[in-house]
């Protein structure tokens, strides 16, 4: 079972990210689950969102205790929550910022991952670029794919063309993947 | 008037199983529904109401109306209250339409729930009817009433207003008029009675809904009764009737002072009989023969403390109360 | 056909395939989704001949369910928590009057303090209240239990709550298998009314019962929530054969009669146990779980049958009465004394995920793991902050004045208060 586990604030599109990406997963014939860190609904605050995708079916319900991928939306986080919590350093680690690593201050924890199990991009200036919003989780759902090849740009695509109307849909489509050439372009 | 010489008719006994003769002795153009053979009949006799009861009396004159004009296809939701209880003891019913009693604050909301099926159904010939007492309906029903006027939904609401908790035991509710003696507002004190400046008039508020149609009625003028019903079951969507209904247990009058305290409190203006369409007044009632308020007053114990020189200013009171509606009304 | 689709959605789409006529609803966290959902299903056209109602309370709303059932609709609502406490009075009235509405519960704690988190607070508030409370652990089962709700109410005559926890299950994404029209069609025949009314063959509904008959009409109503144990059965097996599943039911066993130590649960927690045991069988554990369907009916003889093996029983509730202990627990207690007369069996009350605390497979393991040693006590409050219960304690002991607790315990846990810290 691959466990993901996304932070970022309200407003961001994290929970649509978790559902997408369970879609998608679903697409391709696998099980999955995604769920909100429930709470009210609040623009700015933290929020976590988890999703599952497995060979066979999903029946646990705790949220994502140790993340096999962690998707940081909004690196103003790092220093607010603890978001490598449990998480898997075998695993992934992919980051919305323009800065490096070690300007984010992270490398401590960012260096017990496999160099090419980490990912940071732009998203937010890219999501800024095709769908001209702040909301980075579609641009970080194409580097996902490009990631951590657990779910395809195909899937990713008919995903985002079911949850949102053609005209919210086509600009998303086009930031995911600018968000999958990018990693996928990176040498590993 | 061609109204014959009530000495040399004839008397004659139209009506079948019961001793009441009432306005059968007018001629036929001149009698209610209720006097002619074919007449419907929602509530039958047996039931348990008081000796006098005015609720008892509008609500058959009103609900019998209602058949007549949807050809018996009515339904009708019942409130806990006297009506419930007086026309239900089990395992007797004295309901010969479908009719349904669920809690005491939820009548209209059940009504609107009967509509939705009717709706669902396409049924458009039946129609449904909520009723309840004035506690029912001002105090602990009111959140349903005021949601089925915001929707419009289908429905004729009739409130029988005899201003208290009777069933209970005569306790003060928000349509108990000011000064009057309850279980809970008793004459004692500095204040005998209820609180002057209190409580709420529903037909107003129903008006301020912009409902299709709004009538106060009073059960001492049935033909006003039966027209304003009849009217109300022409329009679609929320309608509200509050029909003044004595009550001898609770108002401390005699049983047989019904008719006339109900046509006492129109005529000295306390209680104004009206109709309103949208929103808007279209029709009032004058009063025929004014009568002081005192006439009306000293008819029901509950306000006998009210008659008390020490209680002037509580009398005065009250005699603004119906300048007020007078003037309001235009019902002189 | 197969969706990835969240539960609420999933419910709303399966109740729109049982044909309801009548909808009123009122909007209340986590449930809202679905009556948003079925609200779109009505305005759009997909679902006709259905009147929906947003309604201004869930006291009207439940109403609202009497009327239009009692008129002889399918009808159905859904709420959770306070909502289910305001139309309470009416939720008693709906059963007492036998008519055969289908509600949501999207199972969330009542407060104070405020909550909208899961837990079982809502449906063991009307436990007694007569109507037939059932229970899903997953997705598929919501979906799969409110065609059979719609089926078994109708039978009886008796409205049917479908408990699914709210969030957990409502929020969740997961892969459901939907199925069509005319499968539903051929399990749900249309609803043919025990009592209605009707201009044709006028009946009164709800007369005043005295002392000389309330015994009966109330041994009637236990009577049928008995028969209710061999319909449920009869249904979910009908079910099976249409739909090709196995859903609903009265209880189900994961390894419950083979094992030493079995948890018994209801609703979504099973899964995560489910997921546990996998783990802990595959290392040697005797585990098992006992999944509690349906809690109303009480189907003391099916627990016991499936507890006769069992040498601990952990009974996992997410509710319980203050000043008493654990619900469930003393249920099963009364079941195994009465019914089966099970000898020996420790029986363990076990309170946790109140208000929306995570359930851990950790913290269940570690359930498990003190009952194989002998000393799981018979109450636990699993996750319990010991710490910060002293502390208040010592507060309330140390000053008269000592401030509401909730805020209290906020503060101390460091927790981001609702009201200012003074």
């Amino acid at each position: 079972m691959f466990q993901i586990r996304i932070h970022g604030r309200g407003g961001q599109g994290v929970v649509s990210a978790s559902e997408l990406l369970s879609v998608a997963a679903f697409e391709e014939g696998k099980y999955s689950q995604s769920f909100p860190s429930f709470g009210s609904e609040r623009m700015g605050a933290p929020v976590q969102a988890f999703a599952r995708i497995n060979d066979t079916s999903i029946t646990i319900r705790e949220p994502v205790m140790e993340p096999d991928m962690l998707i940081i939306q909004d690196p103003t986080l790092f220093h607010a929550v603890n978001v490598f919590d449990g998480a898997n350093t075998q695993g992934y680690l992919l980051i919305n910022s323009s800065k490096t690593l070690s300007e984010l201050g992270i490398e401590e924890m960012s260096s017990l991952y496999p160099k090419d199990h980490i990912a940071v991009l732009p998203a937010t200036e890219l999501a800024i670029k095709y769908i001209k919003q702040a909301k980075p989780n579609t641009v970080l759902l194409g580097a996902f794919a490009a990631l951590s090849q657990m779910v395809h740009m195909p899937a990713l695509e008919k995903a985002i063309r079911k949850k949102f109307p053609k005209k919210i849909a086509e600009p998303n489509i086009l930031a995911a993947k600018a968000g999958y050439r990018l990693i996928d372009a990176i040498e590993r | 008037m061609t109204q014959k010489n009530t000495a040399e008719q004839t008397v004659k006994f139209y009506q079948t199983g019961t001793f009441t003769v009432g306005n059968r002795l007018l001629d036929e153009e001149f009698r209610t529904v209720q006097a002619t053979e074919e007449r419907s009949n929602s509530i039958d006799s047996g039931h348990r109401a008081c000796q006098g009861c005015g609720q008892a009396l509008g609500a058959r004159y009103a609900l019998d109306t209602a058949m007549r004009v949807t050809n018996n296809k009515i339904i009708a939701a019942n409130a806990t209250g006297c009506l419930e209880v007086f026309t239900t003891p089990y395992p007797e019913t004295a309901w010969s339409i479908p009719w349904v009693h669920s809690l005491f604050g939820n009548v209209a909301s059940v009504a609107s729930g009967i509509a939705a099926t009717l709706k669902a159904k396409g049924d458009s010939e039946t129609r449904v009817i909520a009723q309840g007492g004035d506690g029912g309906t001002t105090d602990i029903g009111f959140a349903c009433l005021s949601g089925l006027f915001d929707r419009n939904d289908d429905v004729l609401y009739i409130c029988y207003d005899n201003g208290g908790y009777m069933n209970t035991g005569v306790q003060r509710s928000s349509a108990t008029p000011g000064g009057a003696r309850t279980a809970t507002t008793m004459p004692v004190g500095e204040h005998p009675g209820s609180s002057f400046n209190t409580g709420k008039f529903l037909p107003a508020i129903a008006m301020a809904h912009e409902i299709p149609y709004v009538a106060t009625a009073s059960v001492h003028d049935l033909h006003d009764l039966e027209r304003k019903v009849e009217k109300a079951m022409s329009f679609r969507g929320a309608r509200y009737i509050q029909i003044n209904v004595p009550c001898p247990l609770g108002w401390g009058s005699l049983p047989a002072h019904t008719i006339k305290l109900a046509r006492m409190g129109v005529e000295s203006g306390l209680v104004p009989l009206f109709e309103a369409e949208y929103g808007e007044l279209t029709q009032s009632t004058k009063i025929r023969y004014q009568i002081p308020v005192e006439d009306y007053l000293k008819a029901q114990r509950r306000f006998a403390h009210v008659l008390k020189p020490a209680n002037v200013a509580q009398l005065e009171t009250i005699r603004a109360l119906a300048e007020k509606n007078i003037k309001r009304y235009a019902l002189l | 056909m197969l969706q990835q689709i969240s539960g609420s959605i999933a419910v709303a789409n399966a109740v729109a395939l049982c044909r309801p006529e009548v909808i009123p609803c009122y909007p209340i966290t986590p449930q809202t989704h679905i009556v948003e959902h079925l609200s779109s299903l009505v305005k759009s056209g997909q679902l006709q001949d259905c009147t929906y109602e947003n309604v201004e309370s869930e006291f009207a709303s439940m109403s609202f369910c009497i009327g239009a059932s009692a008129a002889g609709a399918r009808t159905y609502t859904a709420t959770a928590s306070q909502g289910l406490l305001y139309m309470m009075e009416a939720v008693y009235n709906a059963s007492g009057l036998g008519l055969p509405i289908v509600m949501t519960l999207g199972n969330r704690a009542i407060g104070a303090p405020i909550n909208i988190w899961n837990d079982h607070s809502d449906a063991m508030s009307v436990r007694d209240a007569g109507w037939i409370q059932l229970f899903v652990e997953s997705n598929q089962q919501a979906l799969d239990v409110h065609i059979q709700a719609f089926k078994l109410a109708e039978a009886l005559s008796l409205p049917v709550m479908v408990n699914m926890d709210g969030f957990i299950l409502t929020h969740a994404i997961t892969r459901v298998d939907m199925p069509d029209q005319e499968q539903v069609d051929r399990f749900l025949p249309p609803f043919i009314p025990r009592q209605k009314l009707d201009t044709e063959s006028p009946l009164s509904i709800g007369a005043m019962v005295g002392p000389d008959a309330f015994t009966e009409v109330r041994y009637l109503a236990h009577h049928k929530q008995k028969e209710a144990l061999t319909i449920i059965e009869q249904q979910a097996e009908e079910f099976a054969n249409i739909f090709g599943r196995d859903s609903g039911g009265l209880v189900k066993s994961y390894f419950a009669q083979e094992s030493d130590i079995v948890f018994v649960a209801m609703g979504s927690v099973v899964g995560t146990m489910q997921d546990l045991i996998n783990d802990l069988r595959s290392e040697g554990y005797s585990v098992g779980i006992l999944s509690l369907r349906s809690f109303r009916p009480f189907p003391a003889n099916a627990i016991c049958n499936a507890l006769k093996n069992a040498q601990q029983v952990i009974v996992f509730e997410k509710s319980f009465a203050v000043g008493m202990g654990g619900i469930l627990a003393s249920e099963i207690h009364m079941a195994t004394q009465r019914y089966a007369d099970i000898q020996g069996v420790q029986i363990s009350s076990v309170i946790g995920g109140l208000g929306g605390r995570t359930i851990t497979k950790q913290s269940l393991r570690k359930l498990v793991d003190k009952a194989k040693q002998g000393d799981l006590d018979a109450e636990v409050f699993m996750d319990l902050e010991a710490n910060t219960v002293v502390r208040e304690l010592k507060r309330q002991q140390d000053e008269q004045s000592s401030g509401p607790v909730a805020e209290n315990i906020l503060r101390d846990m460091g927790v981001v208060s609702a009201s200012k810290t003074h």
